[in-house]
């Protein structure tokens, strides 16, 4: 009987400890510091260590909440900002269409595959996004050079006459965008379409129903939740790319991760930089609550 | 012959799209000449200059080192939040708590960053540590963004697993600590060990956050490539990439495997 209790009391103490470690690790590590960044949002930059000025103070018994909105104001002013998110909005936009063009027809032809050869095709779509993403992106900058591979067969060819200008455009970092987020957008698919019963597309093809007329119909419709899930794969992250842009676009191809970067370190702006997460992270709530809904559901549906 | 249908045309295009550029750029690891885009016939000269390299040899060193203990901890903290999400009952701290793992695998790494290096500025102020940026703060980083990949991994498997092996194990007088080691533990190996080697392999491949939770103390080997990598195209960068993706694919293709394994092994013992 002792023992029995000891071990209940016990269990009790396990089960805390395991929900209380990574509860309290990811409440410091996680929750906590995006409190922090919507606090300095708030206040002042100042020539100091560290560089802005408190936002709580507290003296002669009296607290003092200096908050600045100046910084929000900014964003709103400076047509550079505007600029960006826009931009940003608009390379994530197009990098998602891109994928979802390519791979759309990919994931239907894995899923349709043999089943041996299925488990091969998506550890092949699987691994270059497990190899180094910044290689990755490095290796398309010798391709794309003016004097680069493409630029060089191309002229071998005779195709063109002068080398064409791709490298530093907007154009290479959708080239980029696409080629990094391509298995995000193929791999929920995949997984959506496989589980697809293939009966009504038998009684649909069965009912005279062209395979055209069937793709519309039924397929694109009941794979809705992998192009949802699979196109907030590829959105939420190319919004605040960072690296895509700087080492492939050029000065004129602005996107938010690199603005807030450049006010980060070069400027040394943590107020301003601040404010940039805090409005790019509610730009980004509605495709973040849709991507976790549908994910919830298919985990129900699971169940 | 089999009529090809315009799916699988798109897959294989897919295919070389994605496989091309890497290919082309280990190829180009191997040429003699100094500019990148001529061919100046093969020679593997630019391996031994890098081997030369202390700069990165030392960047290798700290990212292998932190690499390693980052995805130490990812597997505790994800496996533990695992284990919540898949056997606990419904409560706020349950929700909560998935909501917090999963997040990191959506929000961009910028915000991450960013969010971190801040909250450590803001511990240095208050309680004096981290007294500086560097490895320690790296791993923080790195364990915390980890984890949300290992919760996945991990609870994927949990949820195919037979509970009444567990259950009888309590019943004939096991503790649930000595349940988990003895029963779960070897069950859900495989994908322990694929969420090690998939956190291990991110880590390795981090720059963004890495950058932010970094101070003067700690360089990693992505953060030496970018900087290189920014001033152009070099062949002693084409030699460390090919010998990057190299690597990281074989881990890959391990993690891969060790949870291929671990399925094969839950059909085989349903069946």
């Amino acid at each position: 009987m002792s023992k029995r209790k000891k071990g209940f009391r016990f269990a009790i103490r396990g089960r805390h400890f395991t929900l209380g470690f990574p509860f309290l690790w990811l409440t410091l590590f996680f929750a906590l510091p995006f409190a922090i960044v919507l606090k300095i949002s708030f206040s002042t930059a100042a020539i100091a260590i560290p560089p802005y000025e408190p936002t709580f103070t507290y003296a002669d018994q009296l607290l003092n909440v200096a908050l600045n909105l100046g910084n929000y104001l900014l964003l709103l002013d400076d047509a550079l900002y505007y600029t960006a998110y826009l931009g940003s909005l608009k390379m994530a936009l197009v990098a998602t269409l891109g994928c979802l063009l390519l791979g759309y027809p990919m994931a239907y032809a894995i899923a349709r595959a043999p089943a041996k050869m299925q488990t091969v095709l998506l550890l092949l779509i699987m691994l270059p996004s497990w190899t180094s993403f910044l290689i990755r992106v490095y290796a398309w900058m010798g391709l794309l050079a003016d004097t680069g591979l493409i630029n060089n067969v191309l002229m071998w060819l005779g195709v063109i006459n002068e080398p064409l200008k791709i490298m530093n455009t907007d154009i290479a970092v959708y080239i980029g965008l696409i080629y990094a987020y391509l298995p995000f957008m193929v791999l929920p698919l995949y997984a959506n379409l496989v589980k697809m019963d293939m009966s009504l597309l038998e009684a649909a093809a069965d009912l005279g129903s062209r395979s055209i007329n069937t793709f519309w119909n039924i397929t694109l419709p009941l794979s809705k939740g992998g192009v949802i899930a699979g196109s907030m794969l590829v959105f939420i992250p190319s919004v605040g790319e960072f690296v895509i842009p700087e080492l492939l676009g050029g000065p004129d191809s602005l996107m938010i991760g690199k603005v807030l970067w450049q006010e980060f370190f070069n400027n040394r702006d943590w107020p301003v930089a601040s404010a940039l997460a805090i409005v790019m992270l509610g730009l980004l709530i509605i495709p973040i609550t849709l991507f976790h809904h549908y994910q919830a559901r298919d985990l129900e549906k699971e169940a | 012959m089999k009529k090809l249908s315009f799916s699988t045309v798109m897959l294989w295009l897919g295919l070389i799209f994605l496989y091309a550029p890497m290919f082309i750029l280990i190829f180009y690891s191997f040429n003699a000449s100094k500019l990148v885009t001529v061919w100046g016939g093969f020679s593997a000269k630019w391996y031994v200059e890098l081997f030369k390299d202390q700069q990165i040899l030392d960047a290798v060193w700290t990212s292998l080192e932190i690499a390693f203990l980052s995805a130490s901890m990812a597997v505790v903290l994800g496996t533990m939040a695992a284990f919540v999400m898949t056997r606990f009952r419904r409560s706020w701290a349950k929700l909560s708590l998935s909501n917090m793992i999963t997040a990191p695998l959506v929000m961009p790494e910028v915000i991450t960053g960013l969010s971190l290096l801040l909250l450590f500025v803001h511990m240095a102020d208050l309680i004096g540590w981290p007294a500086e940026r560097g490895r320690l703060t790296i791993w923080l980083a790195h364990s915390t963004f980890c984890a949300a990949y290992v919760a996945v991994v991990v609870s994927s498997r949990l949820r195919e697993l037979d509970m009444s092996i567990e259950e009888a194990a309590m019943d004939l007088g096991a503790t649930p600590l000595k349940t988990f080691f003895l029963i779960t533990v070897p069950m859900i190996a495989p994908a322990l060990t694929a969420g090690w080697l998939l956190s291990f392999s991110l880590s390795l491949d981090d720059l963004v956050i890495a950058s932010f939770a970094s101070g003067p103390g700690a360089t990693t080997l992505p953060m030496v490539v970018f900087s290189s990598v920014r001033l152009g195209v070099s062949p002693k960068i084409n030699a460390l990439a090919t010998l990057i993706i190299l690597a990281v694919s074989l881990i890959a293709f391990l993690s891969w495997y060790f949870a291929r394994r671990a399925e094969k092994r839950a059909k085989a013992a349903m069946e």
